[in-house]
């Protein structure tokens, strides 16, 4: 019988991005799915990256992930949204070949040498005890390992829907995964219910594109991966068209026949990524919608309309298509369709995507109630290198809310849960100013340096770089000066007699660090890039300062961890009603136990004091 | 490590309050009162004067230098006479010192564990008390909640929520069809709110709040002698009283002075079904206030109104027109009997909940809204300058409603997010 260390269960972006980071970690790793040619498909659309989403991508690429460096291969408009904001808030956006970008991961896949491909169905599990250890293709073949990553998507009994027509699928044109869903039911897990929803697409051939507003890329594009520099693939631009009074008139008269409308569909839908008929219900007072026409690829005809999914019946999407202006004419190559799906209720799991019942069993991506392939992919990092660690028997690998989104993502999912499709907002990161996309190489790479899952090529890089930063840093910190030398020096400063180092002068909001260079001559020889890094994070250095002490409690509740078989019932003081809920819980640390509902100040007291007690008992024995 | 302070006794008139502050910065909080010089371990007697060169108070104070202290920390206890005002000046003073913040409950207690200053076996003790406290807290925001101030919270947070939103719509929905410059709506909001605070720290809940105190709530059946005992208390007629059941139909509310702590006892109309409408909002009114109220007297005159808030710890059971000590729980505005067992009764409840929650939650409510208006108006101007500086707005009005959390509950990303797709289309 085969044995790996990691088998990775689903090869879509959670999947390829999990089986990536296991195997750069070391761990001996198989990925099965259906068939290798579908590795990392874009089943949704043609795009990567954006506020949220785009810094997940690069602390992927910081962690040396591979989706950055597909996104940049295949990238043929980039846009850098937020542009004209503060570095914290702006996301890098991609329209990606769809071809380019699977052959991209398929090559970087192909290029690890301890990753196996296994083409086939995943139809059960093998159990060892409590534990996971293999799995049953549907060719009875049984392959067995330490730890198992399932990444199934929308797989988990989805059923798509159009109109009133509705049929069991993975996704348009696959099978879903049906007896897993079963093996997974025997687990006990608290599963839920969700939706998602596709646009129709078209022929980009009957596309009357000479009356659309054309939507360009960026001049100067700005890459995901901290290794590239300027994209590779032809550029193209998209075009813009809204729908019309019309349009609403069509949807408006046909909502009865929307499966989302009709009754067909029970899940709840993304609040951010509504149908058009939710649009024209919840907004009736808008006459018209934006839709940004998208192209799939560069020798691809289909166009992705963003903006207008939708689960109406075939006829009325021709009807409803048809009216927008510049495709009075066009042809719909797939219909749009809505999916609904299971999710396990991400509560049961640990920081490390584990489930908390089930060991050797990690989940990542939309079976964890989660939307887009950037979430997914940042989830496969982390199970990925942490089913790896586990496997080699080595300590988990945790991503902090202070440190990074994909920490974030973490904590909101295993301590929150979810009601509607996660996806990452900026808002959601309470230190946003320190986690930037500018700076996430600074934030991570020294992380995958240290416990070695970093190439050769990223690390000398990272290292070259770190070194010019702290060259510049020191040249600024050195010397300090009075405000009178400083305007003499051609700058604007309060004369208030305080001196000050040059790093302190670059954080006054009218200074730039091209102004610093008449009073230091080294300033010539830096790099533009390090005196932007530096210039970014000087910008923000008051409020980095003042969020340093929020950190600090939040690591140290992080760092004091809770026993996997913590006895709540051994509390004394502790009511019943919290020993329960801990109980149901089972936070990892003191700073999960204290976002538990209903948690006083007493309560985490006494459990801090029981930790303290099992500390010491651990050192006497 | 930031530093922490808090009032570290019940408070009262008579008696000798004491301040404790511990952390690093406790040395240069004691250094920005007093400008003597303090040994460790030996009491010394300082002048404390505030920043504006008031003289506060002449106090005792303590230095205990780490790691020989309560919690293990550079400490320094303050030992200043019990008045309110004194108090209340000595934490105004140490909030606005820098890395200064006020405790929260139970945090001394925690410190000291973590620096194995304390053996693990007490802390079980102590966990009652630090329920007690929060308990109390609770109570003292629900109060705020419920009255004037609690509107004016409800207020503060919409618009918080509001301004917060659509700036971070501008933001994380830059992509989508959400205006760009919100610039003009959020400083309009900015400023209601701004203004609004700022007269709430020069204005008069506040200082009303400061002047009520606890609430006493007098309640029972009616015809009980509830308005007789009221003025028993007071000392003067405040209530109406007379012979007709049903004459107290609103509530009447007045101040004393109760062993030092300020205390409003409320006359409610008495308790029982009626088809008079007007008396009926008598009735509902009493019931409400007496659910917020920190102690409740409960009259009755047969045993089989005893079931009435049967296992409210807050309530204590008096048998009415007692007027010659027939009874060991009697008591009669009439003659006074039984009024001294029940002043007494009363102090020690409050002196047990006040230690820091009384003058020092309030301090704490007025603190709040001082640091939550200084981020508001840097907000305001950064806000001013356009949309490239939404994410430094952001971040100060971030800073504001965290602040002001004790006051308007907490601002979570789900409630900017509920505001932005019920104001906005979002959705490519």
């Amino acid at each position: 019988m085969k044995h790996f260390d990691v088998i990775v269960v689903g090869g879509g972006h959670a999947g390829c991005e999990a089986a990536a980071a296991a195997a750069r970690f070391g761990a001996n790793t198989a990925l099965v799915s259906l068939k290798s040619t579908d590795m990392g498909v874009m089943s949704c659309n043609p795009a990567i990256g954006g506020l949220g989403k785009g810094h997940l991508v690069r602390e992927i690429d910081a962690l040396d992930g591979i989706m950055g460096t597909a996104a940049d291969f295949s990238g043929i408009q980039f846009r850098l949204l937020n542009r004209r904001k503060g570095p914290a808030v702006q996301g890098p956006r991609v329209q990606a070949d769809r071809k380019r970008y699977m052959q991209s991961i398929q090559s970087i896949l192909s290029n690890y040498r301890n990753l196996t491909f296994v083409g086939g169905e995943v139809i059960d599990l093998i159990l060892r005890g409590d534990r996971v250890g293999g799995v049953v293709l549907g060719s009875g073949e049984k392959i067995t390992c330490d730890a198992v990553i399932l990444t199934t998507g929308t797989f988990l009994r989805g059923k798509v829907f159009i109109g009133d027509v509705s049929y069991a699928a993975g996704r348009m044109g696959d099978d879903p995964s049906v007896k897993l869903a079963e093996r997974i039911d025997d687990f006990g897990l608290q599963l839920g219910r969700l939706k998602t929803g596709t646009p129709p697409r078209l022929n980009k051939k009957t596309i009357n594109w000479d009356i659309l507003d054309e939507q360009p890329g960026d001049e100067d594009p700005v890459m995901f991966s901290f290794l590239n520099d300027k994209p590779v693939a032809r550029q193209v631009a998209c075009a813009i068209t809204h729908t019309n009074q019309h349009t609403h008139d069509v949807i408006r008269n046909n909502l009865d026949k929307s499966a989302m409308y009709g009754g067909h569909i029970d899940g709840v839908g993304p609040r951010y990524c509504p149908s058009i008929e939710d649009k024209i219900v919840r907004f009736a007072d808008k006459t018209s919608h934006q839709i940004f026409l998208e192209p799939e690829g560069l020798d691809d005809n289909t166009i992705y309309p963003n903006g207008i999914s939708t689960s109406l019946p075939v006829d009325i999407q021709n009807e409803y298509v048809r009216s927008i202006r510049g495709l009075e004419q066009v042809e719909i190559l797939q219909p749009g369709y809505a999916i609904e799906y299971d999710y396990v209720d991400p509560r049961s799991l640990t920081e490390t995507l584990e489930l908390k019942d089930v060991r050797g069993l990690y989940l990542a991506g939309q079976i964890n109630g989660t939307t887009g392939y950037e979430e997914a992919a940042a989830q496969g990092m982390v199970a990925g290198l942490n089913a790896a660690a586990a496997a080699r028997g080595l300590e988990p690998v945790e991503f902090s809310r202070s440190t990074s989104y994909i920490g974030v993502m973490v904590d909101d999912l295993i301590t929150r849960g979810v009601t509607e499709p996660y996806r990452m907002f900026t808002s959601r990161a309470e230190f946003r100013l320190s986690l930037r996309a500018d700076n996430a190489d600074q934030r991570l790479t020294p992380l995958a340096i240290e416990r070695e899952f970093c190439s050769e090529l990223r690390a000398s890089a990272y290292q070259e770089k770190s070194n010019q930063l702290s060259e510049c840093r020191e040249i600024l910190e050195t010397s300090s000066y009075t405000p009178k030398e400083i305007k003499n020096a051609g700058i604007d400063i309060n004369q208030d007699g305080t001196r000050r180092n040059l790093l302190q002068v670059l954080a006054f909001p009218n200074v730039t660090f091209n102004d610093l260079k008449a009073l230091d001559d080294d300033l010539h020889d830096v790099d533009v890039k390090i005196a932007d890094q530096i210039s970014k994070d000087a910008l923000y250095a008051n409020y980095i300062d003042r969020q340093k002490l929020d950190i600090a409690a939040i690591q140290k509740d992080e760092g004091l961890k809770i026993p996997h078989d913590f006895d709540y019932e051994a509390i004394e003081g502790l009511s019943s009603e919290l020993r329960m809920k801990l109980s149901r819980a089972r936070p990892m640390n003191l700073g999960q136990a204290a976002k538990v509902d209903g948690i006083t100040p007493a309560a985490l007291l006494l459990l801090l004091s029981r930790l303290k007690k099992g500390q010491r008992q651990r050192k006497l024995a | 490590m930031d530093t922490i302070f808090a009032l570290a006794t019940a408070q009262g008139k008579a008696g000798v309050s004491i301040v404790r502050i511990s952390g690093p910065d406790a040395e240069n909080a004691l250094n920005a009162l007093s400008s003597l010089p303090v040994p460790t371990g030996r009491p010394s007697v300082r002048s404390l004067v505030g920043k504006d060169g008031t003289h506060i108070d002449e106090a005792m104070v303590l230095r205990f230098a780490k790691p020989h202290s309560f919690t293990g920390e550079d400490v320094v206890e303050l030992h200043v006479h019990g008045s309110i005002a004194v108090v209340q000046a000595v934490l105004r003073e140490l909030s606005t010192i820098q890395n200064l913040r006020h405790a929260d409950a139970g945090e001394f207690t925690r410190r000291a564990l973590e620096n194995n200053r304390m053996d693990i076996s007490k802390v079980e003790g102590l966990a009652d008390l630090i329920d007690s406290e929060t308990e109390a807290q609770r109570m003292q925001a629900l109060r705020v909640l419920s009255g004037e101030l609690g509107k004016l919270t409800n207020y503060w947070r919409d618009k918080l929520v509001r301004a917060a939103s659509l700036i971070e719509a501008t933001i994380d929905f830059a992509d989508e069809e959400v205006p760009v410059d919100v610039t003009d709506e959020v400083i309009d909001i900015i400023i209601k709110i701004r203004d609004s605070i700022t007269k709430e720290i020069n204005g008069s809940v506040i200082a009303e709040r400061v002047r009520s105190g606890f609430e006493v709530a007098i309640v029972g059946a009616p015809n009980l002698g509830k308005s007789t005992l009221l003025n028993a208390l007071a000392g003067r007629e405040a209530a109406i009283t007379s012979e007709i059941a049903g004459t107290t139909r609103d509530v009447i509310e007045v101040r004393m002075d109760l062993g030092g702590v300020p205390v409003t006892l409320l006359d409610t109309a008495g308790i029982r079904d009626t088809n008079d409408v007007v008396e009926g909002i008598g009735v509902s009114r009493a019931l409400d206030r007496a659910a917020v109220a920190d102690a409740i007297v409960y009259l009755y005159d047969d045993t089989s109104q005893l079931a009435a808030f049967e296992g409210d710890e807050a309530v204590i059971r008096l048998r009415a027109k007692d007027d010659f000590g027939d009874y060991l729980d009697g008591i009669s505005g009439h003659t006074g009997n039984g009024i001294e067992g029940l002043i007494q009764q009363l102090t020690q409840r409050f002196g047990e909940m006040t230690r820091d929650v009384g003058v020092a939650t309030r301090e704490r409510h007025r603190i709040a809204m001082h640091e939550a208006l200084v981020h508001l108006l840097n907000a305001e101007s950064i806000v001013q300058q356009g949309p490239e500086m939404y994410d430094i707005g952001a971040e100060e009005l971030r800073i504001s409603c965290r602040v002001l959390d004790t006051l308007i509950g907490r601002v979570d990303v789900e409630s900017l997010l509920d505001e932005i797709f019920s104001s906005f289309c979002i959705g490519k």
